[in-house]
């Protein structure tokens, strides 16, 4: 297990499978940041850093997809996407091109620098693009495996990654697949679907909840997109009350994903999405925005009792 | 292949035939782009059978062709047009021209489902950058082809063109060869009462590209310039002059003729002009 950022992962990992000369990655000016430098330094020739223009930027990744490339443009998740709604419909996912975009810095955790840095609409945007898939990895060893497993897939994907350490959830003998939502922890009574950071904030909470004899299970749910319909169904089922958390705006993320399962399947248990609350948040620390605007462990063993309470 | 071996009237002859059948398309259809259609005729016209697109429409996926992007996908008219007489497709393909369930996929704006076009269209100012990144890739794989790409004048009034414009000279991506249909017209307004795009050459040249500017009607300039040998470090661009709805009097110069299907009786007028 290793306590590291997501895209530490993508970095590393991108130096690795990079040896597969069909791998590009792009930049748009941020490369430090995004981890993307070393891939840079190691394969100068695959590495096109395009300045600050993240819209040539994806499209130029679609172009070199049409050429059989596999290319990874990234930039932070802010930028990457606002910027280039237009050109990620029509250049690649309209044309279907295998095209892997890579954000990072999502979510609130971003902490100081602002909600103009703070991507929390994302989830809600790419979800909605036919023909992509979405990935948020919870910790090193599934962002390493994920990066590894989305240059495999052929399409277009978002990768959802994030800033800050996260402490290391899952060891090597983990195994990632697209589409497939994993069981961190068994209990009963309550089962949170999670992902990315708040999987390991659910992971607090559920610790200070086992002092009280709570004892509730805890499913990562990393790729949003095809969703895992299957183990949302069976564990709501089998628990009869869930909790969702994620790092992102209350609408259009993973507990409007969830929810779309359960109404599908005409399922109702009692149920609580923890999420920012449809506000941008404001500067501050990850944790101390992460307790400002609800997503806190603190938060999620309240939300637990509550949801609880309804059954 | 030299340009005195180029049949230049037999060129004139087709961009003629292709000038009818774009109208027949679009007439058919009952709704498309005829002035910008017409307005890039010659010019494709040379690409595709002046000698100078390396292509093989039996093997449309060739990694080793040359390639061809219209960014001003509105002008699909024309575009569907040549794949069909370029034989990518059957020319009874045309008739699904922006009808339902169309076997070949023939939408108002190009997709790649249509064998012979490399990426969607239809949202303005992205085909330069696809390009690029194609420019990029054959050259990555040690490839020699080039890569041709159409703009509208209007169109490189987005911001994106010159973000792409800066890429590829920073890159030295010297087979992307852009050709501006500058026909001075834009669904709106004159090109040039919406947003003056002028000096064209001076903004390429100051973004690092190498300049030309042609008759975009003239095939024997056209057919000179897209023979030219590549420049040893630069992209190139083309500012093609053109007319907008040029060999139908009644359409040249005419924002009308953006985005409108003839009626009946214009359609056999038009004919009549392009004899």
């Amino acid at each position: 297990m290793k306590d590291a950022a997501t895209r530490d992962a993508y970095g590393e990992t991108l130096l690795e499978i990079g040896e597969n000369p069909n791998i590009v990655v792009l930049d748009s000016g941020v490369s430090d940041s995004t981890r993307t430098k070393k891939f840079g330094q190691k394969f100068p020739d695959r590495f096109f850093n395009m300045g600050i223009a993240e819209a040539d930027m994806v499209c130029t990744a679609a172009g070199l997809a049409t050429t059989g490339k596999i290319p990874f443009a990234t930039s932070f998740a802010c930028f990457l996407l606002g910027r280039t709604m237009d050109q990620i419909l029509v250049s690649v996912a309209y044309s279907n091109t295998n095209v892997k975009l890579v954000g990072t810095h999502c979510g609130i955790a971003v902490g100081e620098d602002g909600p103009s840095a703070q991507m929390i609409v994302d989830l809600a945007y790419t979800r909605a693009i036919p023909n992509m898939i979405v990935i948020q990895p919870a910790d090193w060893e599934e962002a390493a495996q994920a990066t590894k497993a989305l240059a495999k897939h052929e399409g277009p994907a978002y990768f959802r990654l994030g800033r800050p350490k996260v402490k290391g959830i899952f060891d090597s003998s983990y195994k990632f697949e697209i589409g497939k939502g994993t069981i961190v922890k068994q209990g009963n009574d309550l089962v949170i679907f999670a992902t990315g950071t708040m999987v390991q904030e659910s992971l607090i909470a559920m610790e200070q909840l086992a002092k009280e004899n709570i004892n509730i299970s805890l499913i990562n749910i990393s790729t949003i997109k095809p969703i895992d319909r299957e183990i949302i169904v069976k564990q709501t089922r089998n628990h009869g009350a869930i909790i969702t958390a994620e790092d992102h705006n209350i609408i259009g993320g993973l507990g409007d994903a969830v929810g779309e399962v359960l109404l599908d399947h005409q399922i109702s248990v009692p149920f609580t999405r923890i999420a920012v609350k449809d506000q941008f948040a404001e500067t501050g620390t990850g944790p101390q925005l992460y307790e400002k605007y609800g997503l806190s462990h603190n938060h999620i063993v309240k939300a637990v009792k509550v949801t609880l309470n309804k059954k | 292949m030299n340009i005195a071996k180029v049949d230049i009237i037999g060129l004139e002859n087709k961009a003629l035939e292709l000038r009818r059948l774009a109208l027949k398309i679009i007439f058919q259809a009952g709704s498309g782009h005829p002035g910008g259609s017409l307005s890039a005729t010659d010019l494709m016209t040379a690409l595709f059978f002046g000698g100078i697109l390396r292509y093989d429409s039996s093997q449309p996926d060739d990694p080793k062709r040359d390639r061809f992007l219209l960014s001003k996908g509105h002008a699909s008219g024309i575009y569907y047009s040549v794949l069909a007489k370029a034989g990518f497709i059957n020319e009874s393909d045309l008739e699904d021209y922006r009808k339902i369930n169309s076997a070949r996929f023939l939408s108002g704006h190009g997709h790649p489902k249509t064998p012979g076009i490399e990426i969607a269209s239809g949202s303005l100012g992205q085909g330069l950058s696809v390009a690029h990144g194609i420019a990029l890739g054959t050259r990555l794989a040690g490839l020699d082809s080039k890569v041709y790409v159409i703009l509208g004048d209007g169109e490189i009034q987005e911001g994106q063109i010159w973000e792409a414009a800066m890429s590829a000279s920073k890159f030295n991506t010297n087979n992307l060869i852009a050709i501006v249909d500058n026909n001075k017209v834009a669904q709106d307004n004159i090109t040039k009462d919406l947003k003056d795009i002028e000096p064209i050459e001076a903004k390429w040249d100051s973004f690092g590209w190498d300049v030309h500017r042609i008759n975009g009607h003239n095939m024997t300039e056209i057919i000179k310039i897209l023979q030219k040998a590549i420049h040893p470090d630069k992209p190139r661009v083309i500012i093609a002059d053109t007319i907008k709805g040029k060999g139908v009097s009644f359409m040249e110069g005419k924002t009308a003729w953006h985005g409108v299907a003839p009626s009946k009786e214009d359609y056999d007028k038009a004919l009549k002009e392009l004899g």
